[in-house]
């Protein structure tokens, strides 16, 4: 299974994972390779087949096609191997609510077959630092979500694993446990284990993640570094615009827009994105007549507690382009020779957002 | 590896010692509660008013015991199992032990059958109290007793496992209906299964129900000799083979199914 000349951690050829009367696959066709001591991301929207993947490396899902391997162990032929060298920390916290917080871990630790000794000094030992030591005798019931978080981490570590899958782990969690998370994950990372993570959190990609893949519809659309994700914006910039026509004319000058935006020079796409809301509406901006959208005035009743509405008649483009900033002047003409007027302009240096949603596109899933 | 994976199957068998030996009181009230009421009323209130037979308690301990034993191994798994696959998930830490995933199953349905033997044997002493000369138990067939009381958890335990394997947390109390009232009734436990020769269509439902043979097998290890005759019950032999069938056929069944709700 092991390429000749490296030997990965977990290396992943040709996934494929079809559920039961399902008619697409979840997972469709995925390779990748994931260097020891590595962080690895999987990006993806809901529903793009992160989850299924780490089940079917965790060995809770039988792949439909594909090989996969783990340490060298394959997932299908060795699963025994496979759980001996990887430790799990769910989306959901799935703590053994019968038992009492330190005998999670020892217990953790007995399945492993670590002995008495080295299984209670490690349990006090790991709730120490992460700061659960003083509540080591409750049960979970009485934890918060922090710290029903970093009680899975600690029973991730009891048996000293290779490889650490976290599926979104910090979804959910304050801004300190968020902080304090992504600190361990780098300190387990410098001893050696090899982590993949998913996570929607652009930025916690972007700092923590050594390699990124970005998934959609169960495909890898792209596997690269973030600084060289970063550079598939072409050109490295986005221009972002905010124009103004007259309600009744606003289709009519987006059709007229768009083409001329998209004929501006060094121009690789441009985006359609939806009016957001003012940040901030004004007192009373929701009670114009008609102001909100609605055909003949809010109904009765309904215009003191209507929630911010986009302004009426507000176009908003991104668009991609090899220099953004050198657009401005051409692209604020456009919108004049549309019919419209420039609210806002302003030139984006590419986040991996701007790198996920480029790729991903912005439709709901 | 394999010492591995028993390790792992022995440290579960002692977390879920130390989980019920937390909860015991519970758990024996949990158990007990429904056969303390069935002895007193029909063991010493029914005969005492005169409308059962004085006799009648010596022929219901053995069902009460059965029915006993059997339920409890079956709360032990079924429950939670339907929680655990349903939503609570707690199983998968055992699941990604180092051990074949049917280990866990098996390992629920031990524990399970210990639980159902510890509620089963306490039937003796509390009918023993309850019933005081009506308590009547033979002692020549003691060994017989003993299997047929392990034997009855785990009928119960894998009956529990399947029933825990298929049942989705929104159907529990239905089916726990649908299940259980006919389980009780159709067992044997109150009355044996010779004497339904009366009504023989009856007789025929009931050899379907495994509490049936738990039952008689416990009549036969249990009821003394009247007047030096020997109660009839059905054929040890068949008893055996029904209850050793039902365990093996309950057990692969309800792996089969397990298997298929944590790997998907």
């Amino acid at each position: 299974m092991t390429t000749p000349g490296k030997s990965a951690a977990i290396e992943v050829r040709n996934l494929v994972k079809r559920y039961a009367k399902s008619n697409t696959n979840a997972v469709d066709g995925v390779s990748f390779d994931v260097s020891p001591g590595q962080i690895f991301g999987l990006l993806g929207p809901n529903g793009a087949g992160k989850t299924t993947i780490i089940g079917t490396l965790t060995t809770f899902i039988r792949p439909t096609e594909g090989k996969s391997s783990i340490m060298g162990f394959d997932i299908v032929d060795s699963p025994i191997d496979v759980k001996r060298r990887i430790a799990v920390v769910p989306q959901q916290s799935n703590l053994d609510r019968s038992l009492k917080v330190r005998e999670i871990l020892t217990f953790h630790a007995a399945y492993h077959g670590i002995a008495r000794k080295q299984r209670e000094a490690l349990a006090d030992k790991l709730l120490g630092e992460l700061g659960l030591g003083e509540r080591k005798n409750e049960k979970v019931s009485r934890y918060s979500g922090g710290m029903a978080q970093r009680l899975m981490i600690a029973r991730a570590l009891m048996h000293a694993p290779d490889v650490l899958f976290l599926d979104e782990p910090t979804n959910n969690l304050d801004p300190q446990s968020r902080l304090f998370l992504w600190e361990r994950i780098r300190s387990l990372n410098a001893q050696g284990l090899t982590i993949l993570l998913t996570t929607h959190d652009m930025d916690e990609a972007d700092k923590l993640c050594d390699r990124i893949a970005i998934m959609d519809h169960g495909k890898i659309l792209v596997n690269d570094t973030p600084a060289e994700l970063k550079k598939l914006i072409p050109g490295g910039s986005v221009l972002e615009l905010r124009a103004w026509a007259d309600p009744a004319e606003a289709v009519r000058v987006g059709a007229r827009l768009l083409p001329a935006l998209r004929a501006l020079p060094g121009v690789t796409k441009v985006d359609e994105a939806a009016a957001e809301p003012p940040a901030a509406p004004p007192p009373g901006a929701g009670k114009k007549p008609g102001g909100g959208g609605w055909p003949g005035g809010p109904p009765p009743g309904m215009a003191p507690a209507a929630p911010a509405q986009p302004e009426p008649g507000i176009l908003v483009y991104r668009v991609y382009a090899d220099a953004a900033n050198t657009l401005i002047g051409a692209a604020a003409q456009a919108v004049v020779s549309a019919g419209a007027e420039v609210r806002d302009v302003s030139v984006k240096h590419p986040t991996l957002e701007e790198v996920f949603i480029f790729l991903t596109g912005r439709h709901l899933r | 590896m394999t010492g591995l994976a028993v390790n792992a199957f022995l440290a579960m068998l002692r977390r879920d010692l130390v989980v019920t030996g937390r909860e015991f009181v519970p758990f024996l009230l949990q158990a007990l509660m429904q056969p303390l009421f069935f002895l007193f009323i029909f063991g010493k209130v029914l005969p005492g008013i005169g409308l059962a037979a004085p006799g009648f308690a010596a022929l219901m301990l053995p069902g009460i015991v059965a029915l006993t034993g059997m339920i409890a191994a079956m709360q032990g798994v079924t429950l939670p199992l339907v929680l655990d696959l349903g939503f609570a998930r707690e199983i998968d830490d055992r699941l990604l032990s180092p051990l074949p995933v049917w280990w866990v199953p098996l390992e629920k349905v031990l524990f399970a059958a210990v639980r159902g033997t510890i509620a089963s044997s306490v039937i003796f002493p509390l009918g023993w109290w309850i019933l005081g000369d009506g308590f009547a138990v033979r002692s020549d067939r003691l060994l017989m007793l003993v299997g047929m009381v392990v034997l009855t958890a785990l009928v119960g335990a894998t009956i529990g496992l399947l029933m825990g394997t298929v049942i989705k947390p929104e159907q529990i109390s239905l089916m726990f209906t649908l299940i259980f009232t006919p389980l009780l009734f159709t067992g044997c436990t109150y009355y044996p299964w010779g004497a339904l020769y009366r009504i023989k269509w009856f007789q025929v439902v009931v050899l379907f129900n495994p509490l049936t043979y738990a039952a008689e097998g416990l009549r036969y290890s249990m009821v003394p000799q009247i007047g030096g005759h020997e109660l009839p019950t059905l054929p040890l032999v068949w008893i055996l083979i029904a209850l050793c069938t039902s365990v093996v056929i309950m057990f692969i069944l309800g792996t089969r199914t397990f298997k298929k709700r944590v790997v998907t």
